[in-house]
This record gives structure tokens, C-alpha cells and sequence, in this order.
């Protein structure tokens, strides 16, 4: 037994020592990537030096390491899916990798992974691709430190920055996504993780999950997208730690929620969007520990949302702390910060005597008239909102946080 | 001098001026008199456009006076009350008629030194009884010289002795050859003043005649009496 | 001109009121930017300010002031000396000195605190918002020999458009809440020179990007350089209009 242990791992070391590293360059014996891939074997190392290789579809059918020296470039010529990986176990390091094809129909990407398991994707830059990198049918892959940066126009004209399919066990670290459609893009994604990325100006939303379950993203910056997260159809996520920051504009949100449930929104921070949060049929979410603060609108929950616990969050400078389009309210809100609030605190306990509605009348004539936003910080509004809150008439009772607190959380 | 062609007025409907005609000549000194609310102050009003008129036409030295302001040079005004801007100074508002003025000639400052007005210089308008603010007003009329004189009621409120300055100034100035309109209540004190009498009556001109035809055809001495001779003969 | 415009500014200075108002709208503005934590937090603070203080005192002072100048229009009238010239001198001696006035008060807070593109639009609405309302003030004082009935105009003004003005529009909003009106609307808020100022100042200070839908029509509409000089335009008609039917009336005004 000791002895056909021992063997087999003379046999591992024997065969990784049969590794072997095939350079490809213009003064290399292989001037073309596709010779070079043709002859490399399983645990080969396939190096390409710095230069520009416009050799249309590159497929990996081996497992192998393909990296590239001082960055070359892999250029599509505008009609080719330019990588496609179809292995297991590869490894894709240091390329800049660029103009793929545009087409609707088959999706062409910078990198394409078909049913992977275990594939890096490490340190690429995807120039002006349709799709950036593109995973289906994966598992237990990493993408990391990659820089995908497109210059699409309109939703229709370009594809997801990261884009996931039918995968689980994914990790997404460390990516800057810029200018695509969505920054990263989860379809049916499980036990996945996104940690540390950057997702700038995208058209359409930073994240986005669609029946995407049991996730988790941390630590992440959305700025400046049409919208910066937009959780679907979802259970279980988690989401933490993240800057959702200037995602402005028409029906531009920070962190889009619908139809989602049993999630943990906590320690994020919500910064100069147009509505920090919004939630449509969204239920049994905890909102603990966040700043909202300067945003048009701090949370809009629709009247389909049930059994949310909203808590210690601090909301300061928002237009609107809370608005909602009906008069039935089941969610809770306790000991949260609302810098709006005029109550007081006799016992000196941090929380204030004399519970805080915070939903504004105006809040209210905007959600139904949203032409009223034409008023906004005129005196009309103002006597309006000031004499709801004496005689509270129109705005829903129940709506209130009852132990609102009078210093804010420090987070 | 001065035309006044069928001129009327109207205020709401109530007609103040109706079809008035008068001809005004250089050297004259008339007296406009008539009850209260004849329209005496209107028709002044009207020749110094601070009314304007509802119909007809007012010539000053031939020209009409509707579309014109150079012709108010040549007036001097002294109103019935004279009403001043509240903070100025009475150094202030004569300054201020001055550069509005503008005029090169020598200022005649009679009524200016006899009313002593240099003493007071300094105060606002606000503080100044009814007496001084006349003086004030009648310095200010006769101040640029003017060829025509219009006084409304020139010596209610002054004292006796400064009336006397006043008449004197007036006769002074009518022997210089210029016309000089007052209107007075006090019939009694236009005796030596006055060389034409006009006499209006609901907004219409009951006469106007020299006052030597008026005594004569009369035969009172006093224009006083003449007047209520004439007014009870109608 | 000029000579009279020298004896209504040195009148108007030596009311203690523009004084006392210039301190006042002072006070205001360094509290405004010193109670708040952020420069633009103060600049809405006083935007309010501006809007709610600024017509209604230029409103009641300017009306005040043309009622209290009668003896010295009727002294004037009788000089050889145009009418226009007259009127003119009384709005430009109280646009001058309420303008300063202005200026003094809220002019260098604000170019002490707020970024300088910021404060500069500020300044000019809010030197507009107070030539407007003079104007609104020679057009109610003109309407009546009466002081009081005079003053009551004004006032009338003044809470038509700070107040009454947007309780129409917002019944307006819920009449017809079924059609697309956003557009409309915008056309509406020119009837008002303080929705107008407003809604210019807010763009200004870039809430309009928080404010969903109907900021964006905002921002296509007043947040282009044509719809900038359009909005101007219009604060400029509401000097102009008001002001000279007044002029046209004081022409013909029996004194």
C-alpha cells in the first residue's frame, strides 16, 4: 500500500516535471498562438510575448496555463469571439483582449468559458468587447483583477461587462467593469461571491441578479450606472460593506430589489443616488447598519413589500427618507437615525420620546403626482408638510419608527 | 401768451372743465376766482400738465402744450399746498429745481433773501410749518425768472408781513411786462394786484373782464363788491 | 435723469428700513451658511430665504416708497422735465439701491461660502427676483390713488405668487394627474417668476439629478444654454411688462 502510495506521487512529480513552457513571438519558433495551442500538452505553459495576434476565434480545448508577456494583444478584428475556452483547469493571465465581434444571436465575447471547471481568469484588460468575459455552465472558477471597459451607447448595442450563466462556485474579485451594459451580470448563478470590485458608468446596472440564489457580494463600489445593483428574483443574498454612490437620473436607483426575499442588506453605504433603495415585492430583508445619506429618495418601498426590518440605519440629507405608493405598511422600522427628526429625549436614553413619521406628505402627493416634484422646496410644500405633521391626516399611521434615535449610529 | 381752446375735463363722470375757452395775454395780472370745487385748480393743473385734459387744446406762445415740457421753463408755480418730499432739505430741493432747470441766466433771489430763506437751508421739509413751507414754494416760483406767473392761493398761510412781500413781488413783476395768474378766495387783497378778472362757475367761465370795465359798469369801487353786485343781478 | 436718480437714492439711504433690511438679509445669509454642515445645504437654506423675503419686501418697500414719493412726483411734474424721466428715476433709484442692498447682504456670504458658479447664479436670480417685484410693486401702485388699497395689491401679489400660485398648480396636478403634463407644467411655472427663479436654482444646485422623471424634463428643458436664455428671457419680461404698463398709465395720471 505504502509502496503504491509513493509511487503515485512519483509519478505526480515525474508528470508536472514533464511541463514544459512554449513561448510564442515573432522570434520564437511559433509565431502563431493557434501552432503553439495545437502542440502544447496537458499542464503545459503556453507564454505569448507582448506584440498584436489578430488570429480570429482562439479556442483551448487543454487543460494548460496561457498567459501573456508585457501585455499582447488579442484583437478580434470585430467579427470573432477572441478566446474561447472549452477545458477545464485553464488559466488565463495578462492579456489585452479586444474588438470581438458585435452580434445579438450567439453572444460573441473577449473570453468565452464553455462548461468550465476550475478556470482563472486573471489580470486582462477587454478592450471595446461585445461581451467582456462570458461564463456558462461553470464551476468553481475565478475571475480576477480583470478590466473590462466597453463604450456601449444603448442597452441593445452591447453586452454584460462579467457575464455568468448557469454556474455556481464562482468567485468575481477585484474587477474595474466600465461602460458595458451591465457591469456583472448573474443568471442562474449559485454559492457564488463578488468581492472588491469597481462598476462605473454601465448603462444599465452595476450587478444585476436574476434568480441568482444564495449569493453574496461584499465590499463592492457601484458609481454612476443607469442603476447600481439590481437583485431579482432572488433568495438569499447577501449583500455588505458596499458604496452605492451617483447612480443618478430617470428611474436610476442605487440598489434595485424586486422580487427577492429572505436577504441581509448591512454596512453599506448609500451616497448622491437619485433613490438610494428601492424595493418592489420584496420580503423578510433585515436593512441594518447602513448611512443613507444625500440621496433624492432614501428608501421607496412599494406597498408589496412585507415583513422588512429596517434598523440602526442612518438617514441623513436625503430629500425624502421614505416614500411608498399605498397606505398599508408591513415592514418595521426601529432605532434608526433620521436627521429630520424635531422630537426630543427626556430620559436621556439615545432614543427620542415621541415617535418619527417618516414619510412626508409631499413624499406622498410625489409618489401619485410626480409632476408635483415641479414644487420642490417651495413655501406651498413646506406649509404642507409642516401642518401633515401636527395633524397627521393623509399619510399612513403606522408608518412610523417608534424608538427613533437622536444621535447618529456611528458606522 | 396763453390759449386755451374748449378745453374739458372729466373725472369719472364727473365733469370738472366743460368746453372752457380763454385768451391770456403778457401783462396782465388775472384773478381766477370762483366757489370751491369750480375747477380753478384744475384748470391750473391743466396748463401745467399735471392734469391731463379729457378734450381740447391749451397754446402756450402759440404752440400746444400736450405733447411739450420745454414751456414749463418759462412758468413759475406756486401751488395752493405746496407738498414736498418729506426728508429733503429745503437746500436739497432747491438744488434739485435748479439742476433740473438748468439755467444759465441770472436767478432772481428776491422773494429768496426778504423770506430769509438761506437761514434755514438745512431743514427737512417734514418739520416746516404751513407758513414757511409757502415760502418756500413762492421763492421757488419766482426763483428762474419765469415769463408766466401762476400763484394758487398765494397768500393763505403766510403772515401778514410776508403777504406784503409777496403783493409787492407781484406788482413788481407785472409792471416787468409778465403774466401773472392767481387764484385767491381773499377778494379783498386783489384790489391794487389784479388788472382782469375771471370768474368760473361749475366748471364753465361765468365772465372774464378787465377790472376797470367791471367797476365801471358797476360802479363799485372794490372788486369784492362789484363781484356780488354782478352775481346777484344774474 | 441722473440728477433726480441722485436725490431718490440719497432719500431711499436715509431710510433706516433698507438699512435695517440689508442686515437683515445679511443675518441670514451667515447663518444660513454657518448653521449648516455643507456650503450647499446653506445654499438651499437660502434660496428659501430669497424667495420668501426678498419679493415681499421688495413688494411692500417699493410700494411704500411710491405712494410716500407723491409730493415729489407732483414737485417734478410741474418742472420742465418729461414724465418717463420721473418714473424712471423712482425704479431705478429703487432698483439700485434695494439691488446693493441685495448684494451687501447676501452677495459676499455667498461668495465667501458657495462655489463661485453657484453663488454668482444665485446673486443674479436673486437681483431679478427684486427687480421684479419693484416692477410688481409700480404696476399695484399705480392701479390706486389709495395708499392702503395700494399696499393691499401688493401683498395680494406677493401671496399669489409665493403661495397661491403653486396651491393652483399642485390642484392642477391632481386634476389632470391621468394625462402626460410634465411638459405642460414647465410651461406653467414661467407664469411665475418665483417658481421660475426657483426651479433655475435648483438646477444650479444639481438636486434636479435626484429628482427622478420629472427632474430629468426639467433638466431638458431649462438645463440646456437655449433654455437657460429662455428662462432669463422670461425673468426679464417680468420687469419689463409690469413696469411699463405702469409707465403708460403714469403718463396719463392726473396729479
Amino acid at each position: 500500500m505504502r509502496i503504491a502510495l509513493a509511487f503515485i506521487i512519483l509519478l505526480a512529480v515525474v508528470g508536472q516535471s514533464k511541463a514544459k513552457t512554449i513561448r510564442v513571438g515573432k522570434d520564437r519558433p511559433y509565431k502563431s498562438i493557434k501552432s503553439a495551442l495545437e502542440i502544447a500538452q496537458k499542464w503545459d505553459t503556453v507564454l505569448v510575448e507582448n506584440g498584436t495576434y489578430t488570429e480570429g476565434n482562439i479556442n483551448i480545448y487543454k487543460s494548460i496555463v496561457f498567459m501573456g508577456e508585457g501585455m499582447p494583444i488579442l484583437d478580434g478584428s470585430r467579427k470573432f469571439e477572441v478566446l474561447s475556452i472549452r477545458a477545464n483547469n485553464v488559466v488565463v493571465r495578462g492579456f489585452k483582449i479586444q474588438h470581438s465581434g458585435y452580434a445579438s444571436l450567439d453572444d460573441p465575447g473577449g473570453i468565452k468559458v464553455y462548461n468550465g471547471d476550475h478556470v482563472i481568469i486573471e489580470n486582462n484588460l477587454l478592450y471595446d468587447n461585445f461581451f467582456g468575459i462570458y461564463l456558462q455552465y461553470c464551476k468553481n472558477c475565478i475571475i480576477k483583477n480583470n478590466r473590462v471597459i466597453a463604450f456601449g451607447k444603448e442597452e441593445q448595442q452591447i453586452g454584460n461587462g462579467i457575464h455568468c450563466w448557469k454556474s455556481d462556485s464562482l468567485q468575481i474579485i477585484g474587477n474595474k467593469l466600465t461602460g458595458n451594459r451591465d457591469g456583472i451580470y448573474f443568471e442562474f448563478v449559485t454559492n457564488s461571491v463578488i468581492w472588491r470590485n469597481i462598476a462605473d458608468k454601465n448603462i444599465r446596472y452595476g450587478l444585476h441578479f436574476m434568480f441568482s440564489n444564495n449569493d453574496a457580494y461584499f465590499t463592492n463600489c457601484f458609481r454612476n450606472n443607469g442603476a447600481g445593483v439590481a437583485v431579482m428574483f432572488t433568495k438569499n443574498i447577501t449583500m455588505m460593506n458596499n458604496t452605492f454612490e451617483e447612480n443618478w437620473g430617470d428611474s436610476a436607483y442605487g440598489l434595485l430589489l424586486k422580487e427577492i426575499s429572505d436577504c441581509y442588506l448591512g454596512g453599506n453605504k448609500f451616497v448622491n443616488n437619485t433613490s438610494a433603495i428601492f424595493m418592489d415585492g420584496t420580503n423578510r430583508i433585515r436593512v441594518e447598519k447602513n448611512i443613507i445619506s444625500a440621496n433624492g429618495w432614501g428608501m421607496k418601498i412599494q406597498a408589496n413589500c412585507m415583513d422588512n426590518v429596517i434598523e440602526h440605519n442612518n438617514f441623513v440629507g436625503n430629500t425624502f427618507d421614505v416614500s411608498t405608493n399605498g397606505s398599508l405598511t408591513l415592514n418595521s422600522f426601529s432605532e434608526n437615525y433620521w436627521d429630520k427628526y424635531e422630537g426630543y429625549d427626556l430620559n436621556k436614553d439615545n432614543v427620542g420620546d415621541v415617535p418619527y413619521h417618516p414619510l412626508s406628505l409631499y413624499s406622498v402627493i410625489v409618489e401619485n403626482t410626480p409632476s408635483a416634484m415641479l414644487l420642490f422646496r417651495s413655501f406651498m410644500i413646506t406649509l404642507l408638510d409642516k401642518s401633515e405633521k401636527v395633524l397627521p391626516s393623509l399619510t399612513p399611521a403606522n408608518f412610523v419608527d417608534t424608538r427613533p434615535l437622536v444621535q447618529s449610529i456611528k458606522l | 401768451m396763453i390759449e386755451v381752446k374748449s378745453l374739458s375735463k372729466r373725472f369719472g363722470k364727473f365733469l370738472v372743465l366743460n368746453e372752457l375757452n380763454l385768451h391770456l395775454r403778457s401783462g396782465e395780472c388775472i384773478a381766477l376766482i370762483g366757489p370751491n370745487g369750480c375747477g380753478k385748480t384744475t384748470l391750473i393743473k391743466s396748463i401745467l400738465g399735471m392734469v391731463v385734459p379729457t378734450g381740447g387744446d391749451i397754446l402756450f406762445q402759440k404752440k400746444s402744450i400736450l405733447k411739450d415740457i420745454e414751456y414749463r421753463k418759462k412758468i413759475g408755480y406756486m401751488p395752493q399746498i405746496g407738498r414736498y418730499p418729506e426728508n429733503m432739505t429745503i437746500g436739497q430741493i432747491f438744488d434739485m429745481v435748479k439742476s433740473i432747470r438748468n439755467v444759465e441766466y441770472k436767478l432772481d433771489e428776491d422773494l429768496y433773501h426778504q423770506f430769509e430763506i438761506e437761514k434755514i437751508l438745512h431743514k427737512t421739509m417734514n418739520t416746516l410749518s404751513g407758513g414757511t413751507t409757502q415760502k418756500v414754494s413762492a421763492a421757488l416760483a419766482f426763483l428762474f425768472d419765469p415769463e408766466v406767473l401762476i400763484l394758487d392761493e398765494p397768500t393763505a398761510g403766510l403772515d401778514p408781513l410776508s403777504s406784503e412781500i409777496l403783493k409787492d413781488k407781484v406788482l413788481k413783476e407785472k409792471a416787468k411786462g409778465k403774466l401773472i395768474l392767481i387764484t385767491s378766495h381773499l377778494l379783498s387783497e386783489l384790489d391794487d394786484m389784479v388788472s382782469e378778472i375771471i370768474f368760473m362757475q361749475e366748471g364753465e367761465i361765468l365772465f372774464h373782464q378787465e377790472v376797470g370795465v367791471l367797476t365801471k359798469e358797476t360802479g363799485m369801487d372794490r372788486i369784492s363788491k362789484a363781484i356780488v353786485h354782478i352775481l346777484k343781478k344774474r | 435723469m441722473r440728477r433726480i436718480l441722485k436725490y431718490v437714492i440719497i432719500d431711499i439711504i436715509k431710510n433706516k428700513i433698507v438699512v435695517f433690511y440689508t442686515i437683515l438679509i445679511a443675518l441670514f445669509a451667515w447663518s444660513a451658511f454657518g448653521l449648516e454642515d455643507n456650503a450647499s445645504k446653506g445654499l438651499l437654506t437660502l434660496l428659501n430665504i430669497i424667495l420668501f423675503v426678498v419679493p415681499l419686501f421688495s413688494v411692500l418697500f417699493s410700494t411704500i416708497y411710491i405712494y410716500n414719493s407723491s409730493e415729489f412726483v407732483e414737485l417734478l411734474v410741474s418742472q420742465p422735465i418729461k414724465r418717463n424721466k420721473i418714473w424712471n428715476s423712482l425704479f431705478a433709484g429703487l432698483s439700485i439701491s434695494l439691488s446693493v442692498s441685495f448684494l451687501i447682504g447676501a452677495g459676499i456670504p455667498l461668495l465667501v461660502y458657495a462655489e463661485p458658479r453657484k453663488a454668482l447664479m444665485m446673486i443674479v436670480v436673486g437681483v431679478f427676483v427684486t427687480l421684479i417685484f419693484i416692477s410688481l410693486a409700480f404696476f399695484s401702485s399705480i392701479l390706486s390713488r389709495d395708499k392702503a388699497r395700494g399696499i393691499g395689491y401688493s401683498i395680494l401679489l406677493w401671496l399669489y405668487f409665493a403661495l397661491l400660485f403653486d396651491g393652483l398648480v399642485l390642484f392642477l396636478m391632481f386634476q389632470l394627474n391621468d394625462y402626460p403634463i410634465e411638459k405642460m407644467m414647465v410651461m406653467i411655472s414661467a407664469l411665475s417668476p418665483i417658481d421660475l427663479s426657483r426651479i433655475l436654482m435648483l438646477l444650479e444646485l444639481d438636486v434636479s439629478a435626484m429628482l427622478g422623471y420629472t427632474g430629468a424634463i426639467f433638466k431638458q428643458f431649462f438645463g440646456t444654454s437655449l433654455g437657460l436664455v429662455l428662462t432669463f428671457f422670461l425673468l426679464l419680461l417680468w420687469i419689463v411688462v409690469p413696469y411699463v404698463i405702469s409707465l403708460r398709465k403714469f403718463r396719463v395720471k392726473d396729479l
